[in-house]
C-alpha cells in the first residue's frame, strides 16, 4: 500500500443513492413487496406494576420506598435501581402533584392533526421524592394558562368505572 | 418484594394487551429491479458474476459478498436446476395443521453457485430426491408482475 | 490504552427520504466507497462492526444480520450493535475496543438505516419505548418527550425559541455545501417559527427529516494506519453512559449521561479544558434544542449557554467552535446509526482538511462527536484528533 493523501469530498465524487416519490410508487415505475406483520403482545404487568395497577382501581397512587437511599419511587418498582436491592416498603401518594414539563401536541402518535391539542405532562407525585414524575394528561385547563411548576389534582374515573389502568385516573387539572 | 412476595390475586399481575403497527413497504432494489423485470417479461433468470471469486449470484446482487467488488457482469442462467434440499411442512404460520402440506424446495438453478427457495409441485414425496433435476413453471406473462411469486413452483424435469 | 486506532478511511451514501436501494445496496456502496478511499480490499480487513437502529424501521428482523454481506462481513468476525439514536457514534466505540484490544489490526465500522419502509410513517415505531403498561394506555406520541424535554430546558434556562431556531437555521444552511444532504433548502428563523406547530415548542422546521442511507469507516491499528495514509486521525477517547430507564423520574433539562460520557472520553484523551481544548463539534442534532442540550453536556459552554453561543455565531463554520459544520441531521437528513457515523466522518474529513466546501475556516486539529439515544437516555462519545 502507498501513502495516500485520501479523496476530496469535492462535487465531482459520485454519491450512491437513489431518491424515490411517493409517485415512484403510485405509478408502478418501481417494483415494491408489502407486509404487515401481525405483531400481537400480552405484556405482562410483572410484580410492582400489577400492584399499582390494583392500587389505581381502587383510587389510590402507591410508590415504593428504599431504606438505603431514602427515595420514594413512582412508578413503583420491585428494586431500587440505584441501590441494586429489593425495596422496603410501599406507601400511598397523594392524589396530586407538581407539573414538571408538558407539552401541547397537535398530532396523534400516526402523525395525524388535531384542532384541540392535547396535553401532555409529567406530573411529579406529592408524596414522593423530588423529581419522581409520572406521564399523564391534563385537563380542563386553558392550553395557554399551564405551567410548569402548577399545582395539579388526579381526576378519576368513577370506582365502578375502574378498570386497574392508568387510565383510571382521567386527567390531571389545576387546583 | 420480588420473590418474598406472594401474588395470591392472579388479576394483580394482569397480561397487557397491545399490537405494535407494523407495515412495510420494500423496494426490490437495483439488483432484484434488473432480475424481477427479467423475469416478468423475458421469463429468464439473470444472475451476477465475481470472476475473481467464480461466483454466480441467484438471486443477484449489485455487489460480490466474498470481495465486495462491484458486479455490471449480468449472465444469464437456466431457469431449470439441481434440487439441493426439500422439506414437507405441515404447519402453517399461525401454529395451525396444514390442510394439504406443502413441499419447500432449495434450488441451484443451472449456471449460479446459490440457491433459491421455492415451493415444490408435481411430484410425490416417495419420488422425491435430492440431486433431481427440477424446472421453475412460470404463471402465464400477463400474469406476471414483476415477483418470486412469478414463479408459481418448480416441478421435476422429466414431468 | 492497547493499541493506538485511526480512522482511515470513509465512505457514504446520499441520505434520501426514499431510497430505491435495499439496505444491503446502500450498505454496500458505503462501505465500498470507504474501502476505495483508503485504496484496501476486504481481505485486509479483520473484522466488521455495523451499527443500525431498531429492525422495525427496515421491517427486517434480525436486521444486522440481513446486511452483512452489503457490509463486507462475509466470513468474518462480524458485530451487530444497538444503542438506538446513540448507535452511529457507538459503532466507532466497538470497531475501536476491536483493534485498541489487540484482537484486530483492522475494523470496518458500517451503519445503515431505512427508515422508509415503515408504514405510514417511522414514527410509530417508537411507540414501544413508552412502558406498554403504564403510558401507551394514554395514546402517547413520540414527540411528547421532545416537547416536554424542550420546555422544561427552555423554561429552566428562561430561553427564547427564537434563539433556539438559530439552530436550525444554522445546520440546513450547512447542509447546502453537502453533497449528500437530503434537505438542500435555506429556511429562516421566521420559516420556522411559523411552521406548523406539532407538540409545543417543537414545530415542523425544528425537527430533523426521516431518511433512508448509510456511512462506514475504515478503523485501523497505527501500524496499519501509517502504510495507508498519510493523515490518520486518531481516536483520541471514547465514552459511553446510561441514565435511569424511567424517564419521567430523569432531570430533562439537562443530559446527565452526555456529560458522564464526555468525561469518560475526555479523560481517556487527556482533555481537561473542552471548551478550548476541542476546536469543532458534531454533537447529535435530531432537534434544534438537542444540538444545545448536548453542547452543554459536552461541556462545551455552561448549562443554558449554548443557545446565546448559537446566536453570536461562535458556532458558524467560521466561528471559534464551528458545531455541526456538516449541516447535521436537521439538514443532511437523519437514517438513525448512519446519522450518527456521519458525525464521525465528518470530522475525519474536517481535520483532513478535505471537506471541501464545508472545511471550517479555523486549523482543526480535534473534534468531538456525539450521539444519544436508547430510551432517550444514553450519550456516547468520541474524540478525535490529528
Ligand atoms: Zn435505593
Ligand atoms: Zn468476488
Amino acid at each position: 500500500m502507498r501513502a495516500k493523501a485520501g479523496v476530496k469530498q469535492t462535487p465531482e465524487i459520485q454519491y450512491a443513492g437513489t431518491g424515490l416519490s411517493s409517485k415512484d410508487f403510485k405509478e408502478g415505475k418501481i417494483l415494491c413487496t408489502r407486509w404487515t406483520a401481525d405483531a400481537k403482545y400480552a405484556w405482562d404487568a410483572g410484580i410492582a406494576i400489577g400492584k399499582y395497577l390494583a392500587g389505581f382501581k381502587a383510587g389510590k397512587i402507591l410508590g415504593v420506598r428504599c431504606i438505603k437511599c431514602g427515595r420514594t419511587m413512582v412508578p413503583p418498582r420491585a428494586f431500587c435501581e440505584w441501590c441494586f436491592k429489593t425495596v422496603d416498603s410501599w406507601v400511598q401518594l397523594r392524589n396530586t402533584g407538581i407539573v414538571n414539563t408538558f407539552s401541547l401536541c397537535y398530532v396523534t402518535w400516526d402523525v395525524k392533526r388535531v384542532k384541540k391539542p392535547e396535553i401532555s405532562a409529567v406530573i411529579e407525585i406529592d408524596g414522593a421524592s423530588k423529581g419522581m414524575g409520572i406521564m399523564h394528561l391534563l385537563g380542563e385547563v386553558d392550553p395557554n394558562k399551564v405551567r410548569i411548576g402548577m399545582k395539579v389534582k388526579a381526576i378519576w374515573k368513577p370506582a365502578a368505572e375502574r378498570e386497574g389502568a392508568i387510565t383510571d385516573i382521567k386527567y390531571w387539572k389545576p387546583y | 418484594m420480588s420473590l418474598r412476595e406472594r401474588v395470591n390475586q392472579p388479576k394483580d399481575t394482569r397480561p397487557w394487551y397491545g399490537e405494535l403497527p407494523v407495515e412495510s413497504l420494500y423496494t426490490v432494489g437495483i439488483a432484484g429491479e434488473k432480475f424481477l423485470r427479467t423475469l416478468k417479461e423475458k421469463g429468464q433468470f439473470l444472475g451476477t458474476k465475481c470472476d475473481r471469486c467464480r461466483q454466480v449470484y441467484v438471486p443477484p446482487k449489485i455487489y460480490c459478498e466474498r470481495c465486495l467488488a462491484k458486479l455490471d457482469d449480468w449472465v444469464k442462467v437456466g431457469s431449470c436446476g439441481t434440487l439441493e434440499s426439500w422439506t414437507m411442512v405441515h404447519v402453517g404460520l399461525d401454529g395451525q395443521k396444514l390442510k394439504k402440506p406443502e413441499l419447500v424446495a432449495l434450488v441451484k438453478l443451472d449456471g449460479a453457485s446459490t440457491c433459491i427457495v421455492h415451493k415444490l409441485a408435481g411430484i410425490p414425496v416417495e419420488e422425491l430426491h435430492i440431486g433431481m433435476r427440477v424446472c421453475a413453471v412460470l404463471k402465464p406473462k400477463t400474469k406476471r408482475e414483476g415477483a418470486i411469486t412469478d414463479i408459481l413452483h418448480f416441478k421435476p424435469a422429466d414431468r | 490504552m492497547g493499541q493506538r486506532v485511526a480512522i482511515v478511511g470513509a465512505g457514504m451514501t446520499k441520505f434520501v427520504r426514499r431510497a430505491q436501494e435495499t439496505g444491503k445496496e446502500l450498505a454496500f456502496h458505503a462501505t465500498r466507497m470507504a474501502l476505495d478511499s483508503c485504496e484496501m480490499n476486504l481481505d485486509q480487513i479483520d473484522a466488521v462492526c455495523l451499527g443500525t437502529a431498531p429492525d422495525t424501521f427496515d421491517g427486517v428482523h434480525m436486521k444486522g444480520e440481513y446486511l452483512s454481506d452489503g457490509a463486507g462481513a462475509w466470513g468474518k468476525p462480524y458485530m451487530r450493535c444497538y444503542v438506538g439514536g446513540g448507535t452511529g457514534v457507538f459503532s466507532v466505540i466497538q470497531g475501536w475496543y476491536h483493534i485498541a484490544s489487540g484482537l484486530c489490526d483492522t475494523c470496518l465500522v458500517v451503519c445503515e438505516e431505512k427508515m422508509s419502509s415503515y408504514q405510514p410513517h417511522a414514527q410509530a415505531a417508537f411507540l414501544t419505548i413508552f412502558d406498554h403498561t403504564t403510558e401507551r394506555p394514554l395514546k402517547p406520541n413520540l414527540l411528547w418527550i421532545f416537547a416536554m424535554e424542550m420546555n422544561r430546558y427552555m423554561t429552566t434556562y428562561g430561553l427564547r425559541k427564537e434563539d433556539i431556531v438559530q439552530v436550525a437555521v444554522k445546520n440546513k444552511r450547512n447542509a447546502l455545501d453537502h453533497p449528500c444532504a437530503q434537505i438542500a433548502k435555506a429556511v429562516t428563523a421566521e420559516d420556522i417559527l411559523n411552521s406548523e406547530v406539532l407538540a409545543w415548542p417543537v414545530q415542523r422546521l425544528d425537527v430533523s427529516p426521516v431518511s433512508d442511507g448509510a456511512v462506514a469507516l475504515v478503523l485501523a491499528s497505527e501500524s496499519i494506519a501509517r502504510k495507508v495514509t498519510d493523515k490518520p486521525v486518531w481516536i483520541e477517547g471514547v465514552g459511553w453512559s446510561l441514565d435511569t430507564a424511567y424517564w419521567t423520574n430523569r432531570d430533562l433539562c439537562y443530559p446527565r449521561y452526555v456529560e458522564e460520557a464526555a468525561r469518560m472520553a475526555y479523560t481517556m484523551a487527556g482533555v481537561t479544558d473542552p471548551r478550548h481544548q476541542i476546536h469543532i463539534a458534531e454533537p447529535y442534532d435530531p432537534f434544534d434544542y438537542k444540538e444545545l442540550h448536548h453542547m452543554e453536556g459536552l461541556m462545551l459552554c455552561g448549562k443554558g449557554e449554548a443557545p446565546q453561543m448559537t446566536v453570536d455565531g461562535i458556532t458558524q463554520r467560521d466561528g471559534e467552535l464551528p458545531v455541526c459544520p456538516s449541516g447535521g441531521l436537521l439538514g443532511v437528513g437523519n437514517p438513525i446509526a448512519a446519522a450518527g457515523l456521519m458525525k464521525v466522518a465528518e470530522l475525519f474529513w474536517q481535520l483532513r482538511g478535505e471537506a471541501g466546501k464545508r472545511q471550517v475556516s479555523r486549523k482543526v486539529k480535534r473534534g468531538v462527536a456525539q450521539a444519544w439515544g436508547d430510551l432517550m437516555q444514553v450519550g456516547t462519545v468520541v474524540v478525535v484528533g490529528i
